[in-house]
């Protein structure tokens, strides 16, 4: 179904997400600039993933998860509009939004414990709220807000109870499995202790290896790291990403900007129920910044004024000490340095600009909230409006 | 339907009940003083204070029992008399109401208690149908009731045989009609009580609501099976199987209905639905 809100961007996204690397959705490695990172060295990883022996080569290409111009209301709540998403297979997809923007119930959606008023729900080419709703939530493993444990069980009777909903049985195979679980989440030692007593971090690490119990081959993690230490929210991430490593898709809430930067394949922008935007955040940002920015600093300001008209510069803006240059090409910082240095001036810093996944949610949500009529503009408003947390440092 | 999952959610529910001290410490302190510590009280006062007036006078008062419960009594002194109608004819309420005051108070929490708890999300989530969620709760509640009137029952027994039996020649407790009660007549009301209970359970928004609203669903049956429970017994004969055959019937239409009551965004406690 045709998404009736869906914006040029937004018309692109399913291919994008479905097909890979393209002419029009440029391959990882192709960051504007910038070195590689450790999420291009992760995605590396993603991308060899084995599949799993229980998926098709048909599922392996195909989205795992498809929703297609999805409605959903809660009385005159609004709690999705239209919304349409992909989730590829092997991936991370990060869902990116405030509170209230449906991102929690576009995982109950996923497997059936909601149906939608319209639109369409396919996951694993199935409907969730059909019959076949059952096949589906086996392959699932979800992690939702609040670790949804029971307090008076101990940590292994909550893991046994999973284990007999999902099929497994009873028996030592299932118990050495259940330890297994809890062990890869670092719980096992714990999993005798009523749940009641248990810190957060454990019951999010016990809620982690329940969900992973009986090998799922989709995630979903509503703000897994929701309420957790430093320490534990780093872990707990590591531990997502080890999920693809495995062959496992998997799909994120988080209004974390920093973790979605740390883990996503691709990000979903969500806000009032739609989706803004989706796709990789590398071929987003591209798409928002096509062309590479510079910031220069000199001692005497004026020093910058005859970069503007230097060669490649598209762009010129300055403020007192620091110009802001867009350029045609990344490569044109060096020739530019050299200027400065040959006419005498005195450089203080030479700062490229590499946008963060906090820029590009804020530049789309600045668009969709009618701020910024062109997402290249974004750059312009920062300057207009340079809040310290939205200063993005290389 | 997998009837392992419906098992394996009514094992779990009752393992956590057993865990719940607050809950079963008052519930068995209500079964000792209905099937034990009353009848202990009451069978020893009617064998122990002798042939006084105020005992013959009940015994002439059972004059007005029909004729089948009159047969049951006849020859035997007004002690015995006394203490015989009492133990099957007055008592038999009780094996009703207690086990419908458990269940009602374990099945009231069922549904909205995981909502309020956040576990409901794991079971909306997890492949266990609706259905099978359902009775796994509705077997949850039943059991608790039933394992109070089967330790009460045999409590109950004891007592009666060991005060009341010599008596009236020896033991004669539990009678043809109380075994009737117990195995056909209990089943059906405490399943028709916790399909409605259940139904509430699923629709309110808090275990508090669902106490007190259960309770105005549930007194109106605990009534209907205390005014019945001494009349079927003393009427003998086909009028307990009528009785349960009838509550059979009613409590399947309303576990049939009941399990609609379940569903998934429910357990979440979404709005709207």
């Amino acid at each position: 179904m045709a998404h009736p809100h869906s914006s040029d961007l937004d018309r692109n996204v399913g291919p994008r997400l479905g097909a890979g690397p393209s002419a029009e959705s440029p391959a990882l490695d192709s960051r504007p600039f910038g070195p590689p990172t450790a999420l291009d060295d992760r995605r590396g990883v993603a991308d060899r993933a084995p599949i799993p022996p229980e998926t098709t080569a048909t599922e392996a290409t195909a989205p795992v998860v498809a929703i297609d111009g999805v409605d959903k209301r809660f009385g005159e709540v609004n709690a999705l509009d239209s919304l349409s998403l992909r989730v590829p297979h092997g991936q991370i997809t990060v869902l990116l939004g405030p509170n209230g923007a449906g991102k929690t119930t576009a995982i109950r959606l996923i497997t059936g414990a909601l149906v939608p008023d319209n639109g369409s729900v396919e996951v694993f080419g199935k409907e969730p709220s059909s019959p076949d709703g059952e096949s589906i939530r086996v392959r699932c493993g979800v992690v939702s807000a609040k670790p949804s444990l029971y307090d008076r069980l101990s940590g292994f009777d909550n893991l046994r109870y999973a284990a007999e909903l999902y099929g497994l049985g009873r028996g030592p195979t299932v118990d050495e499995r259940i330890v297994e679980a809890a062990d890869q989440f670092g719980i096992a030692a714990d999993l005798e202790q009523r749940v009641g007593g248990y810190s957060t971090g454990m019951k999010t690490r016990l809620a982690l290896s329940r969900a992973v119990l009986h090998h799922p081959t989709l995630m979903l993690l509503d703000e897994p790291t929701s309420g957790l230490d430093p320490e534990s929210a780093v872990a707990v991430l590591a531990m997502v990403r080890d999920m693809t490593a495995e062959g496992k898709t998997v799909l994120m809430c988080t209004h974390l900007l920093l973790e979605a930067e740390r883990l996503a394949d691709q990000i979903v922008v969500m806000d009032r129920g739609r989706d803004l935007l989706a796709g990789d955040p590398d071929t987003l940002a591209t798409r928002f910044w096509p062309r590479p920015s510079v910031s220069i600093t000199t001692a005497d300001g004026n020093d910058l004024d005859q970069l503007a008209r230097s060669a490649g510069v598209s762009d010129f803006q300055r403020s007192g000490q620091m110009a802001s240059l867009q350029l045609d090409a990344a490569e044109r910082i060096p020739a530019l340095v050299a200027e400065l240095v040959a006419a005498g001036a005195d450089i203080k810093s030479v700062v490229p600009y590499q946008p963060s996944l906090e820029d590009l949610y804020f530049a789309v949500r600045r668009q969709y909230g009618g701020e910024v009529s062109d997402p290249s503009d974004y750059v312009a408003w920062r300057r207009r409006d340079p809040g310290p947390e939205r200063i993005s440092t290389p | 339907m997998n009837y392992e999952r419906v098992l394996t959610v009514a094992k779990t529910d009752l393992r956590q009940l057993i865990q719940a001290r607050d809950f079963w410490i008052p519930m068995t302190i209500l079964g000792s003083a209905f099937f034990v510590v009353v009848p202990t009280i009451l069978f020893l006062t009617i064998t122990t204070l002798g042939d006084v007036a105020a005992i013959e006078q009940v015994a002439d008062t059972l004059e007005v029992l029909p004729a089948d419960a009159r047969r049951q009594i006849e020859g035997i002194s007004p002690q015995g008399q006394t203490g015989y109608a009492l133990a099957v004819f007055l008592f038999a309420p009780v094996a009703v109401i207690v086990p419908l005051t458990i269940s009602t108070a374990v099945g009231a929490s069922a549904i909205v208690g995981e909502r309020e708890r956040g576990t409901g999300e794991f079971l909306a989530h997890s492949p266990a149908s609706a259905r099978e969620i359902y009775l796994g709760k509705l077997l949850a509640s039943m059991v608790p009731g039933y394992i109070t009137v089967a330790v009460g029952f045999t409590a109950y027994s004891l007592i009666v045989n060991l005060l009341v039996g010599p008596n009236v020649g020896g033991w004669f407790f539990p009678t043809r009609e109380w075994w009737i009660m117990i195995l056909w007549v209990l089943p059906p009301f405490l399943a028709l009580c916790l399909s409605l209970v259940l139904r509430l359970s699923a629709r309110v928004s808090s275990t508090a609501a669902a106490q007190q609203a259960s309770g105005l669903i549930s007194l109106p049956l605990i009534m209907t099976a205390y005014s019945q429970a001494t009349g079927f017994l003393v009427g003998g004969g086909i009028v307990p199987l009528f009785v349960g055959g009838v509550a059979w019937a009613v409590a399947i239409f309303s576990l049939g209905r009941g399990v609609r009551s379940v569903t998934r965004s429910r357990l979440l406690g979404v709005a709207g639905t």
